[in-house]
């Protein structure tokens, strides 16, 4: 789960961490105000205003604006409230803006870069930081990866006083600075932990000219399967991002991404869900959507399945994929006939059961007054959905 | 011989009383499984399903029949402490079937193991079966055949098909493992190789994995130094859309090797037969073991 950056720094403050604070608009004529509030407030005559979406490189998209008065100030935000924003990780189409974050602007000395993520290969979290904040981390990364200096933490153990001073003395800090940078590393450590963030990231932490460390940008990332204990973090949810037939998905327990394609498919299971994608793909067609309906595909989950995939009207034909392992083929079987029935479908449905009883669902389905396109092996459904897709 | 598990297995259920644990510890009664005692904290002195005695702790179950593996079935909240307690029991294989545990509790749970005697299965995964002798998990035990192929996978139903397609071409399973797909799982891809590896009835391998992480290239990386026996691997995920990612902190540390074009160009630099599509996954192992012949 993902949150803007407004509410990032509402939670670094909670922690006594030094954040670049602002207000935030969601209607144009607040604009004005808000920025006199700004410039009261945190006592300032030049302002940032930025885009509040989640996904990064908004910059480069052209939805952060560093304005010198308050006149550029209400221009930029009237730009950039409610655009549409492409950014390199939005996709091409873009995410609409929705609300902005009008701040105070700093005087910067030096960008750097903090992040803490878990890493896989060493089931341990690392603490990340470098030098070479602002853009293109990845390049540093990929062509300079020395200037990346890593900390891998125990968990049983916490972050260490010695893994700490490296973090800082690897930023080249010293003196007071070396003080607040060591302070802002082990907050931002107790946060990640205590939130079940599975990504933080500050890109930049700037030293602002007159030696103040702060936090000008935050990014988290939290563990879904954690939320129960943060019911806080839950409400911070921006339905907006999500694609409203995703959430309405959730609603029915059924995981759901919409793509491009043409081609409806209904799996068990999230891996075979994406071989099935991926068998489409291979015989010529385009999935239209992921879609696992779970370990138990009972006649409700088919049902659901079905409202879920024909709410998008590119869908041509739709593939039923199910593995009957506890669940028997003959039972899924009857609840597709009936959710067919039911819902009066008039698309080509291709359906492959295997597994427990997968002959008799075979009799099932060809029995049935619907018009229903029973497959046996994965090549062979793929390669008739693709082909009523074509026609 | 089989990897891991076999009829002198004795096992404990945690979580036997709930519904998921009842039918589960049916279906693998059914099977042949030696299921010893349950537990359900606050449940100890009762019995469920045929005469099966349910105690408050896995201790006490392991003093009193000797168990020597786990199954886990209980609510991810609570999962953690479940594993925890069989890792300070001393049981030797725990399987954890559970589903939704939080990456905060998987790494404590994860540098326990590291400094235990115990191996972990999982998290959410359908566990391990050796064919016709014992099932360790929820995978549906009648679709396999006994043979000489070992199964590792990520995921649930795609390995119940690779089975099938295995035994549609006339090879059997000794033993078929499903690791699971979360961040932080016990048993990993490499460690799952060198079992089949050193196991002497198993001939071949098939290695199903997915997009995101870097197991499955860290696993071919290894095989190709330690792995005697043919491979075949497939990697879902081929057409996943990239997704809107947020931040770099994720390609900074994997380096951008997770996706399933990646992954696959890996894999058959080290020798390891790819299934591009997954129709393919029985005829290229039975491919691979003609060849090796």
């Amino acid at each position: 789960m993902k949150i803007h950056e407004y509410q990032g720094k509402q939670i670094l403050g909670s922690y006594d961490i030094p954040i670049q604070d602002g207000v935030v608009v969601e209607n144009k004529e607040n604009i004005g105000s808000a920025i006199d509030e700004v410039a009261t407030k945190f006592k300032c005559s030049e302002f940032i205003v930025k885009a509040q979406i989640h996904a990064g490189g908004r910059g480069k998209g052209g939805g952060v604006k560093y304005c010198s008065d308050k006149a550029t100030a209400v221009d930029a935000a009237n730009k950039i409230l409610g655009m549409n924003l492409i950014t390199p990780q939005t996709g091409e189409s873009g995410q609409k803006v929705r609300k902005i974050y009008i701040t105070k602007a700093f005087d910067i000395a030096h960008e750097y870069y903090v992040a803490i993520t878990l890493d896989r290969s060493k089931s341990q979290d690392v603490i990340m930081v470098s030098t070479e904040g602002g853009m293109d981390i990845e390049k540093v990364a990929e062509e300079t990866p020395d200037k990346i200096i890593k900390v891998w933490v125990d968990p049983l153990a916490g972050l260490q006083n010695d893994q700490v001073k490296a973090l800082s003395d690897g930023l080249g800090f010293d003196g007071d600075l070396f003080d607040q940078a060591s302070d802002v590393f082990q907050k931002l450590y107790k946060c990640y932990i205590e939130k079940d963030t599975s990504l933080l990231e500050i890109n930049p932490l700037v030293k602002t000219k007159d030696d103040n460390i702060v936090a000008l940008d935050s990014k988290f990332n939290f563990d879904g399967n954690a939320m129960f204990r943060h019911p806080d973090i839950n409400e911070m949810e921006d339905p907006f991002e999500t694609d409203e037939t995703e959430l309405e998905a959730g609603k029915f327990n059924l995981n759901y991404i919409k793509l491009d394609g043409n081609v409806g498919c209904m799996v068990n299971g999230a891996g075979l869900a994406m071989a099935t994608m991926d068998i489409i793909k291979l015989s010529g067609g385009d999935p239209a959507n992921f879609l696992d309906v779970g370990g138990a595909a009972s006649v409700d989950t088919v049902k659901n399945g079905f409202k879920i995939i024909l709410k998008d009207p590119n869908v041509k034909a739709i593939l039923i994929n199910i593995f009957g392992g506890i669940v028997r083929c003959d039972r899924v079987a009857k609840g597709v006939v009936q959710a067919v029935k039911e819902l009066n479908l008039d698309i080509p449905v291709v359906v492959r059961l295997e597994g427990t009883n997968a002959i008799e669902a075979k009799d099932i389905l060809k029995n049935s007054e619907v018009k229903i396109i029973p497959a046996t092996t994965m090549q062979d459904a793929a390669d008739k959905v693709v082909t009523a897709a074509l026609n | 011989m089989s990897i891991l598990i076999n009829s002198d297995t004795k096992v404990v259920v945690q979580g036997i009383t709930g519904t998921e644990g009842t039918f589960h510890s049916g279906q693998m009664i059914e099977y042949g499984t030696n299921i010893v005692a349950g537990v359900t904290p606050g449940k100890g002195g009762t019995t469920v399903l045929d005469n099966i005695p349910v105690y408050n702790s896995v201790e006490e179950a392991r003093e009193n029949h000797g168990a020597n593996a786990s199954i886990i079935f209980v609510p991810p909240r609570f999962a953690a402490a479940a594993v925890i307690e069989s890792i300070e029991a001393g049981i030797e294989l725990i399987v954890c079937i559970s589903e939704g545990i939080p990456v905060r509790d998987m790494v404590r749970v994860k540098k326990l193991l590291n400094d235990s005697n115990s191996r972990l299965i999982g998290p959410n995964c359908p566990g391990i079966i050796t064919v016709d002798e014992c099932k360790l998990g929820i995978m549906p035990g009648f679709i396999c055949k006994k043979g000489n192929i070992g199964v590792i996978s990520k995921s649930g139903t795609l390995t119940y098909e690779a089975i099938d397609q295995l035994v549609k071409n006339g090879l059997g399973q000794t033993t078929a493992l499903g690791i699971g797909g979360d961040p932080i799982i016990g048993t990993d891809m490499i460690s799952a190789l060198e079992l089949f590896e050193n196991d002497s009835d198993t001939d071949g391998i098939v290695m199903i994995g997915e997009i995101g992480g870097q197991m499955e290239n860290e696993a071919a990386l290894w095989a190709k130094e330690n792995v005697t026996k043919p491979i075949v691997g497939f990697i879902a995920g081929q057409t996943a859309p990239p997704g809107r990612r947020m931040g770099h902190a994720g390609a900074i540390i994997s380096g951008g090797d997770e996706t399933a074009e990646a992954k696959n160009r890996i894999l058959a630099e080290c020798g390891i037969t790819v299934a591009k599509s997954v129709a393919e996954i029985g005829n290229k192992m039975k491919e691979s073991l003609t060849l090796n012949v």
